[in-house]
């Protein structure tokens, strides 16, 4: 037998006891086709053209689920940033694209659909300003659509003007969804650098720059990678690297062999494989028990972050061998409402938004499901959202705000989402004010890491 | 896809039969032994199996579940995976 028993029992553990699994399986899709003056005529468009695309997306990743025996947890579908194809529509709003979407998403079986989107890092359009002002309606009154908006880019520098526009637009969004705990924000992320193959949600769209239709994968598995650390005797932090590298390999080649094959039964082009260690609220699944694993006591104390660097840098050197498509995100997701281990360490006291902020410097997104008091002012999530802006912009890197202020809470409730998106404890703000420093408006101009021609 | 060829583990306590009970499920749908190994792992009965099925059809879910279903008569756990999983795994 060419395959070591060794080597099939330690893929069968890590399914089983180790919630390895591919984590999405995001087609993209096109859109650029459907414009039309007449909205009805556009809603029917994209609606057609999405279900030709997708019509067999669920039923191919079963079968490629059953034939390796390895869970793909989410199908998803990203389409074009909406601003732009429904740009030419003359109407107010884009809310019925977004139910349009919700109900393409729900007659394809999937579980999002990513791209109710805008591109402003430099500025808006007559339909990136109606798309962000449809945005709280848009999410109030659809389950699977999600939002997102680049408003910086190391290249342009960060349009202010927007992102003191999404302070008041994650409020009111928070706002309509109130009785489901503000849930409209865990669909609403804000970006610096936004990928455009990422297949991760809520964050996913498909960009301008790529093909027709195309297979994204992203591959999770951070409780193999706890485990993989744990079982090490007494190592140094060298051998951790390495442990990490090898287990980040295997992780690979199998989401690009899943990807692979999924996107040649479809017909489409394979994309990328995004290996990111993205968290379930699941025990043992989680980040934060890596780095604890490290040898921190709670994940948040000195050390947390040069921890983190090392593992994020460590997932990609393993991802880079193992693929020539890694793309999206790829590296290590700190979110705290999916993480058990992140939400544990809240609660202690060793995590603070500080210390978050300071994480996202070294890892692959940003501050990523955090929730805050419900009457936490527009300015401040604006000038929470332009302190990360300015980590993506001048690292060259991509960085996100996912942040919900559920109304009605306070510091210390706990917010139960459900599903994967988990349980958010509630994290305290500093009480200053930065309502005059979002009310200037304007641009940060672009870094001087910006010219490099 | 390079092949149609199934890694089959079965993993649980020993007793008599398993191998009897899982080869008759496995000729019932065709599907060919190539290689067979047993070994006891963690105090548990392990036995990997490779197995070839000729022609492209193979209604794989039916096998699958009908693997599954001996599987619980005898009180262990059998899985079926394509064999690529493991070469992409952990082979350049």
């Amino acid at each position: 037998m060419l395959i070591h028993p060794e080597e099939i029992l330690e893929t069968i553990n890590m399914v089983t006891n180790e919630h390895l699994d591919i984590r999405t399986v995001t087609m993209g899709i096109n859109l650029r086709g459907c414009s039309h003056p007449d909205i009805k005529v556009f809603n029917e468009n994209i609606y057609t053209r999405i279900l030709r695309c997708a019509e067999n997306l669920v039923k191919t990743t079963e079968d490629i689920q059953n034939l390796y025996g390895i869970p793909i947890i989410n199908k998803r579908i990203s389409v074009t940033p909406i601003a732009i194809v429904a740009e030419s529509c003359h109407v107010d709003d884009y809310c019925s694209v977004a139910e349009t979407l919700d109900r393409a998403a729900q007659e394809a079986g999937i579980d999002f659909i990513g791209g109710f989107s805008a591109l402003v890092q430099k500025g808006m359009t007559p339909g990136d300003l109606k798309l962000i002002n449809s945005i709280p309606q848009a999410l109030a009154t659809t389950k699977k659509v999600c939002s997102s908006i680049n408003v910086a880019t190391t290249k342009a520098g960060i349009n202010m003007d927007a992102v003191a526009m999404m302070g008041h637009i994650i409020k009111r969004t928070a706002e309509l969804t109130g009785d489901r705990a503000g849930i409209g924000c865990a669909k609403l992320v804000v970006f610096a650098n936004a990928p455009d193959d990422n297949p991760f949600m809520a964050g996913a769209f498909h960009g301008i720059g790529e093909p027709d239709c195309v297979i994204n994968v992203g591959v999770s598995g951070p409780g193999v990678v706890n485990s993989a650390v744990r079982s090490l005797q007494n190592p140094d932090l060298g051998d951790i690297s390495e442990c990490i590298k090898k287990t980040a390999f295997k992780i690979t080649r199998m989401g690009e062999m899943v990807g692979k094959e999924v996107a040649r039964r479809l017909n489409a082009q394979f994309g990328v494989l995004d290996l990111s260690l993205a968290p379930t609220p699941a025990v043992g699944d989680s980040v934060a028990a890596i780095l604890e694993a490290m040898g921190l006591e709670s994940c948040g104390t000195h050390g947390t972050t040069a921890a983190l660097a090392l593992l994020n840098d460590a997932v990609k050197k393993g991802g880079a061998m193992a693929s020539s498509s890694v793309g999206g995100l790829s590296g290590a997701f700190i979110p705290v409402s999916e993480d058990e281990g992140m939400i544990r360490a809240v609660q202690r006291g060793s995590l603070s938004l500080d210390k978050l902020e300071a994480m996202t410097c070294v890892c692959s997104v940003g501050l990523d499901m955090i929730a805050v008091p419900g009457d936490t002012s527009p300015a401040t999530i604006s000038a929470i959202i332009a302190d990360e802006m300015a980590i993506g912009m001048i690292n060259k890197k991509t960085t996100a705000v996912r942040i919900i202020p559920a109304p009605g809470t306070k510091v210390g409730d706990m917010i139960e989402f459900g599903g994967l998106l988990g349980t958010a404890p509630v994290m305290p703000v500093h009480n200053f004010s930065s309502e005059v420093f979002i009310g200037r408006g304007g641009k940060i101009p672009a870094p001087i890491q910006a010219l490099t021609n | 896809m390079s092949s149609s060829r199934f890694v089959i583990t079965v993993i649980g306590l020993d007793r008599v039969g398993i191998v009897a009970g899982i080869s008759r499920v496995m000729a019932e749908h065709s599907v060919n032994i190539a290689d067979i190994r047993q070994t006891i792992m963690n105090d548990l009965f392990t036995m990997i199996m490779l197995a070839e099925v000729k022609g492209e059809n193979v209604d794989l879910s039916a096998f699958q579940e009908a693997m599954s279903a001996i599987g619980k008569e005898l009180g262990v756990q059998v899985i079926v995976q394509h064999e690529d999983v493991f070469r992409f795994m952990h082979r350049i």
